[in-house]
C-alpha cells in the first residue's frame, strides 16, 4: 500500500517536470495543427468573415488540379536527388574522417566538412546565386574546361533550375548525414575487421561486407529523417527561384506558401499543408519502425 | 609487414589527397563569400574572375556597420536567439530529466508525441500560426517569434537532454536524495553540472536553429525593425540594384555568432547532434 502511494505520488512529480514541454507543445503544435484541418473544411480562412463549410471540395480541387501535380513531381524529383547525394556524400566523407590519421589533422577536417551546416538558409541561398550566376565562377570553371559556353544560366533556366537547387541543398544538407554516419562508423566493434583481415578480406570486402551491413540500421533511419525534411523545404527554393521559372522548381513548400500568402488562398493553402503532413506521416511511421529496429 | 607499411602509408596519402578535395568542396563557397566581401561592387563579375580583389577595400563592411537598419537585424536575432535558446534549454532539462529519471503512465507514449512534433511541416503550422498570432494581437513582435521558435527547436531538444541524462547513472541522484537532498536538489546541483557536455550541445542547437530561421520570420513580422539577419538578407536579395558585396559582407557578418559558437563548442556539439537522431 505505501509502495503504491509512493510510486503514485512519483509519478504526479515526473508529470511535473514534464508539464511545461508537453503544454508549450499541445498549445503550438496539436491546438494549431486541429485549427489547419478544421479549416480546409471551409470556404476561407482568416480572409472570410463568414466562412461555409464545403467538405473535402479544396482537396478535391488540390489533386486535380495540374499546379499541385507539377509541385508534387517536383518535390519528389528534388527530394529523392538531395537523399541520395547526402547519403553518396555522407557517407564518403565519413569514411575518409573515420581513417586513421593524425588526431589533430581528423579534427580540423571534421570541423571543415560539417561547416556548411552552420550557414541560415538566406546565406546558402544568396552565395549559390552568386556561383552559380551567368557571369559567376562555376560557370568560368566549366567554360575553361570546355564543358559549357559562357554566360549559361542556371536558377533562370527552366531546364537548370532544379539540378542547380539539387545542387546546392546537397551542399547545404550533407553535413548532419555525415556527422550520424560517423558516429555509425565508429561504433562498428573493431574486431570484425580484425577478424575478416585473418580471414584474408581485402578493404573493398570489409566495406561490402562489414561496413555497409553494419551500418544499414543509421542508413535507413537518417535517410528516412533526410526525406521528411527535404520533402516539406520552402526556403531555399523561396529564396534562389521562387518557384520559378514558370512553375519548373515549384515545390509543395512553395506552393502552399504562394496559396496562403500571395493569393489569401487560406483554406485550399490548408488543405495542401494537411495533405502534405499526411504523406509525411506515412513516412514518420517508418523512421519510427526503423528506429525501434535499432533498439 | 613491409609491404603493407607500404601500402597504408600510400593508403594514407591518398585519404589526405581526397580530404583536401571534400574540405574545398565544403570551404570553397563560404572563401569565395568572403573575397567577394572584400572588393568593390564593379570587381564583382568581371569576366575572367579573379581570385584575389585587384582593389582591396573594406567598405562594404563600414557601409553594413553603419547603417542602423543592418544593426537593428543583429539586435533582433540576438534578443530571439537569447530568449528562445534560455527557454528552450530550461524546458528541455526538466523535461529531460522526467524522461530519464521516473517511469510514469504513459511515458511511452509521451516520449512518442515529443517524437512526432518533430515530424510536423513547418510550412504547415505557418497558416494557423499567422491566423492565432494575429488573433493575440502578437503580429509583428518579438513574442511571436519566441513561441514559435521555441515549438521548433524543442522537440529535438528534449530527446538530446534525454539520451544525454540516460548516460549518467540513476544511483548517483538516488544517492543524493537518500542523504535528505530533494529532486530539484539533485538535478540542479548533481546533474546539470554533470551533464554540462549535453547543455552545451542542446545550447547551441537551440541558437543555431533560432538564429538561422526564416519561414516564421518571414511572416509572423512585417516591419522593418522587427526583421531578423535572415530575412534582412534576403530583403537585401531582392532589391533592384544590387550591392553584392556589401550582401555578402552582411552574410560573413551574420554568419559569425554561429560560426564562432560553433567553433568553440563543436567538441561537445558533434555526439549531442546526432544523439536525438539516432538511438544507439
Amino acid at each position: 500500500m505505501k509502495i503504491a502511494s509512493r510510486s503514485l505520488k512519483n509519478q504526479l512529480v515526473a508529470y511535473r517536470f514534464i508539464a511545461p514541454a508537453i503544454m508549450l507543445l499541445v498549445l503550438l503544435m496539436v491546438y494549431p495543427m486541429i485549427l489547419v484541418i478544421w479549416n480546409s473544411f471551409f470556404s476561407n480562412y482568416i480572409i472570410d468573415p463568414s466562412p461555409k463549410w464545403v467538405g473535402f471540395e479544396h482537396y478535391r480541387w488540390a489533386l486535380t488540379n495540374d499546379v499541385f501535380i507539377r509541385a508534387f513531381s517536383n518535390t519528389m524529383v528534388f527530394t529523392v536527388s538531395s537523399v541520395i547525394l547526402h547519403l553518396t556524400i555522407g557517407l564518403a566523407f565519413a569514411l575518409l574522417l573515420n581513417y586513421p590519421i593524425n588526431r589533430y589533422a581528423q579534427t580540423f577536417f571534421r570541423v571543415l566538412l560539417i561547416l556548411p551546416w552552420v550557414f541560415t538558409v538566406a546565406v546558402v541561398a544568396i552565395v549559390w546565386r552568386l556561383l552559380l550566376d551567368p557571369l559567376g565562377i562555376v560557370n568560368y570553371i566549366l567554360s575553361i574546361m570546355g564543358f559549357v559556353e559562357p554566360g549559361l544560366t542556371w536558377f533562370g533556366s527552366p531546364e537548370r533550375a532544379l539540378p542547380a537547387l539539387i545542387l546546392t541543398n546537397a551542399w547545404g544538407g550533407y553535413p548532419f548525414i555525415m556527422v550520424s554516419l560517423l558516429a555509425g562508423l565508429q561504433g562498428i566493434p573493431n574486431i570484425l575487421y580484425e577478424a575478416a583481415t585473418i580471414d584474408g578480406a581485402n578493404s573493398l570486402q570489409k566495406f561490402l561486407y562489414i561496413t555497409i551491413p553494419q551500418l544499414r540500421p543509421v542508413i535507413l533511419s537518417i535517410g528516412l529523417l533526410d526525406f521528411i525534411w527535404t520533402y516539406r523545404l520552402f526556403e531555399l527554393v523561396w529564396l534562389t527561384t521562387g518557384g520559378g521559372p514558370g512553375r519548373s522548381t515549384e515545390i509543395l513548400g512553395t506552393y502552399i506558401y504562394k496559396l496562403a500568402f500571395s493569393q489569401y488562398q487560406f483554406s485550399r493553402a490548408s488543405a495542401v499543408a494537411v495533405i502534405l503532413s499526411l504523406t509525411t506521416l506515412v513516412l514518420a511511421v517508418f523512421y519510427l519502425k526503423a528506429q525501434r529496429m535499432n533498439d | 609487414m613491409k609491404s603493407t607499411k607500404q601500402s597504408t602509408s600510400r593508403a594514407r596519402v591518398i585519404v589526405y589527397i581526397l580530404l583536401v578535395l571534400s574540405g574545398l568542396f565544403a570551404l570553397f563557397p563560404v572563401l569565395w563569400m568572403f573575397l567577394m566581401s572584400i572588393r568593390p561592387n564593379v570587381e564583382i563579375f568581371k569576366w575572367p574572375p579573379t581570385f584575389l580583389p585587384e582593389e582591396f577595400t573594406l567598405e562594404p563592411y563600414t557601409k553594413v556597420l553603419n547603417n542602423s537598419t543592418y544593426l537593428r537585424f543583429f539586435f533582433n536575432s540576438y534578443i530571439v536567439a537569447l530568449v528562445v535558446t534560455f527557454s528552450t534549454v530550461i524546458v528541455a532539462i526538466l523535461a529531460g530529466y522526467g524522461f530519464s529519471r521516473f517511469n510514469f503512465r504513459g511515458k511511452k507514449i509521451l516520449n512518442l508525441f515529443v517524437v512526432s512534433t518533430q515530424m510536423i511541416p513547418p510550412i504547415t503550422l505557418l497558416i494557423p500560426y499567422f491566423s492565432m498570432v494575429v488573433a493575440f494581437r502578437l503580429f509583428d513582435t518579438y513574442t511571436a517569434l519566441f513561441l514559435t521558435y521555441i515549438v521548433l527547436t524543442l522537440p529535438y531538444a528534449i530527446l538530446m537532454m534525454t539520451s544525454y541524462f540516460n548516460t549518467i547513472s540513476k544511483e548517483l541522484d538516488e544517492a543524493v536524495m537518500i542523504d535528505g537532498g530533494s529532486r530539484f536538489y539533485a538535478l540542479w546541483r548533481i546533474l546539470v553540472p554533470l551533464s554540462l557536455p549535453g547543455i552545451i550541445a542542446t545550447t547551441v542547437f537551440s541558437f543555431l536553429l533560432s538564429w538561422n530561421e526564416f519561414a516564421f520570420a518571414l511572416t509572423l513580422t512585417k516591419s522593418t525593425s522587427m526583421r531578423t539577419i535572415p530575412v534582412g538578407i534576403s530583403l537585401l536579395m531582392g532589391q533592384h540594384a544590387y550591392e553584392w558585396n556589401v550582401m555578402m559582407a552582411i552574410s560573413i557578418l551574420g554568419s559569425a555568432p554561429v560560426l564562432l559558437l560553433y567553433l568553440v563548442a563543436q567538441r561537445y556539439f558533434l555526439s549531442g547532434m546526432t544523439s536525438g537522431a539516432i538511438k544507439e
